[in-house]
């Protein structure tokens, strides 16, 4: 008897030990990423690197036409996304009623989970094919289908945490519920609506996949909407899967300054809303 | 009430189901929104038609037989889409194993045992390893995950265990063990953010029972492990989901070879790393419909596989009234 207890304790505290170990492994596994990239990708950052754009092998260059072009990409799909976004975090939280908006959530939540390379195939077959070449705005477009689930899950979660109260007030003193939603509810929902912007910005500055074959890539900098556009995350494949250690130490700093990004709007975020999450 | 019904009245059928309130402002507002909505819809409804027209060529061509041939030779022009499940799933599979563990592991020591002060930085830290972009987990995968494996482990498991195929066959540092492990690193932090949430939605009053009942620390959890299955289950498969179709990362480390081989450490390939490496080369129409095929399999995968996990999630936080903010 007593020495099953004494298995029992034991079970329990190696079982609980074991669970701080996974979890401290998950940390130092994010911490050891972070610093390799950092360690690797500082040597290789410079002005030059960051201003120029790619050169052949020996002559320097950087990625100064990728880092515009990936500006340029999110400019474009957040003028797309964004609205139909929010959009639809509105209908979901203000308007929809049954049946059919359970099916449009399921639908948004289930956009969400497709793969981004089925996106840019998608779009490849309805902007690529009938245009007859890559261009920046289909970049743009595959980007936005990814964005517009995120923005509009988020947006409907920030606008269910609205209290009636404010609904019912404003509802009371005989506005029509299109004013009590754009002039009541999104203005008080409003710093949660742009941190999940935000976060939906940062995820798609990182994607590769749908834009392998819909901005396609180039070694220029853009000077058209309608023509195939450089983007750090394809730039950062097509060095890193390159034969050159030349290219490959670029690869590892341009990876540096993709991080930066993504994980600096991250971090941003979390402090700018430390209060409002959990 | 009787006045507003008879001044409704005077409204046609469809104008008082999109403005109950009766308000012009109200119905052009609700129709825009109402669109928008459906426009999400119309795109996934347009996703399935655009990609089955594209790979018509190939559908007419193969027919049920994609599926099941290993011939993956473009100059031939013949395509089976075999060693791409193949790669797709093994890969996937190989990841859960790794990773399912080790997220249950971190979901139950930040909603059980760690302080609050510990739990939430914690908690953010793991969630920003689901925040690293697929291509920079490939950058590292070539150049730090994939010279380990060829220079210490696999020499080291091919030493003691090549009598069981999985640990045979040429060492090169890229196939599936490289792929299956760097794709865990990247659905741990998403399953343990879910299985989170679902061990946070179990009322307290279990653990209390449990722990009135005399049980140690470990087997109250193991009482609100239970009570969370359904939820934990969601949570893997929508970590499942994931892994099916993450491409840069995998593409980079996994060889890229369609061939379909037991071993751990032979090349593989997935159905999202053959579109994203082929595509741009394919020569000719049934080259690029078959490439498209692969992705209406892939889509119809997942999307199968992301409903159901959002059905078993979405039935254990929707009864405590929690959201599943994480998914």
């Amino acid at each position: 008897m007593a020495n099953s207890d004494r298995m029992r304790r034991a079970t329990s505290t190696l079982m609980t030990t074991l669970t701080g170990l996974c979890t401290l492994l998950a940390v130092s596994a994010l911490l050891v990423i972070l610093f390799y990239i950092a360690w690797q990708g500082i040597g290789s950052l410079n002005i030059q690197f960051l201003t120029d754009r790619p050169r052949p092998i020996g002559e320097g260059g950087g990625v100064g036409n990728a880092i515009v072009g990936s500006l340029v990409l999110l400019l474009i799909s957040a003028g797309i996304g964004l609205p139909l976004g929010i959009c639809v975090g509105v209908y979901l939280s203000e308007i929809g009623r049954g049946k059919l908006s359970h099916a449009v959530r399921f639908i948004v939540d289930t956009l969400t989970g497709i793969p981004s390379i089925v996106t840019g195939v998608f779009v490849y077959a309805i902007m690529v094919v009938p245009m007859k070449h890559f261009s920046a705005l289909a970049g743009g477009v595959a980007l936005a289908l990814i964005m517009i689930p995120i923005v509009a899950r988020t947006t409907e979660e920030m606008l269910k945490l609205v209290p009636h109260s404010m609904r019912e007030g404003a509802l009371a003193l005989g506005a029509p519920q299109w004013r009590v939603t754009l002039g009541v509810v999104i203005p008080a929902a409003a710093s949660g609506i742009a941190t999940g912007a935000m976060l939906a910005i940062a995820r798609i500055s990182g994607e590769t996949a749908p834009l392998l074959f819909t901005a396609f890539g180039s070694r220029f900098f853009p000077e058209s909407l309608n023509q195939p556009i450089a983007s750090l995350t394809v730039q950062i494949y097509n060095y890193a899967i390159s034969p050159y250690d030349e290219w490959h130490a670029q690869a590892w700093a341009a990876t540096l300054v993709l991080m930066t990004l993504v994980l600096g709007i991250n971090i941003m975020v979390r402090f700018l809303t430390r209060s409002r999450l959990r | 009430m009787s006045a507003v019904s008879e001044k409704f009245g005077a409204y046609s059928t469809w104008r008082r189901a999109i403005s109950p309130t009766g308000n012009t402002g109200d119905a052009v507002f609700r129709f825009l929104m109402l669109l928008v909505a459906l426009l999400m819809v119309g795109i996934v409804l347009a996703m399935v038609i655009a990609l089955a027209s594209e790979s018509m060529p190939s559908l007419r061509q193969f027919g049920f037989s994609f599926l099941t041939s290993r011939d993956w030779n473009p100059v031939k022009g013949e395509f089976g889409a075999l060693p791409f499940l193949w790669g797709t799933i093994a890969s996937s599979i190989i990841a859960l194993l790794i990773s399912v563990p080790f997220s249950i592991g971190i979901a139950i020591f930040l909603v059980e045992q760690a302080p609050r002060y510990i739990a939430r930085p914690v908690g953010f830290l793991v969630e920003l390893l689901a925040a690293i972009p697929s291509v920079v987990y490939g950058v590292w995968g070539i150049f730090v995950l994939a010279p380990i494996l060829r220079n210490y482990v696999e020499p080291g498991l091919a030493k003691w265990f090549s009598w069981i195929p999985l640990f045979s066959g040429s060492i090169t540092g890229y196939g599936l063990l490289t792929g299956g492990i760097i794709l865990a690193i990247m659905v741990t932090p998403i399953i343990s953010a879910v299985v989170r949430d679902v061990l946070a939605a179990v009322p307290g009053s279990q653990r209390e029972a449990a722990l009135a009942l005399g049980a140690t620390k470990w087997e109250m959890i193991r009482v609100v492990l239970v009570n969370g299955m359904p939820g934990i289950t969601g949570a893997v498969i929508l970590g499942l989901g994931r892994a099916l179709g993450e491409t840069m990362a995998v593409t980079m480390v996994i060889g890229n070879r369609p061939e379909i081989s037991f071993s751990l450490f032979e090349p593989s390939y997935t159905i999202a790393s053959a579109i994203a490496n082929e595509f741009t080369e394919a020569t000719g129409d049934l080259y690029l419909s078959a490439l498209v095929e692969l992705g209406l399999i892939l889509f119809l995968v997942t999307f199968v596989v992301n409903g159901f996990a959002r059905l078993l999630v979405w039935n254990v936080t929707r009864q405590t009234g929690g959201v599943g903010r994480a998914a």
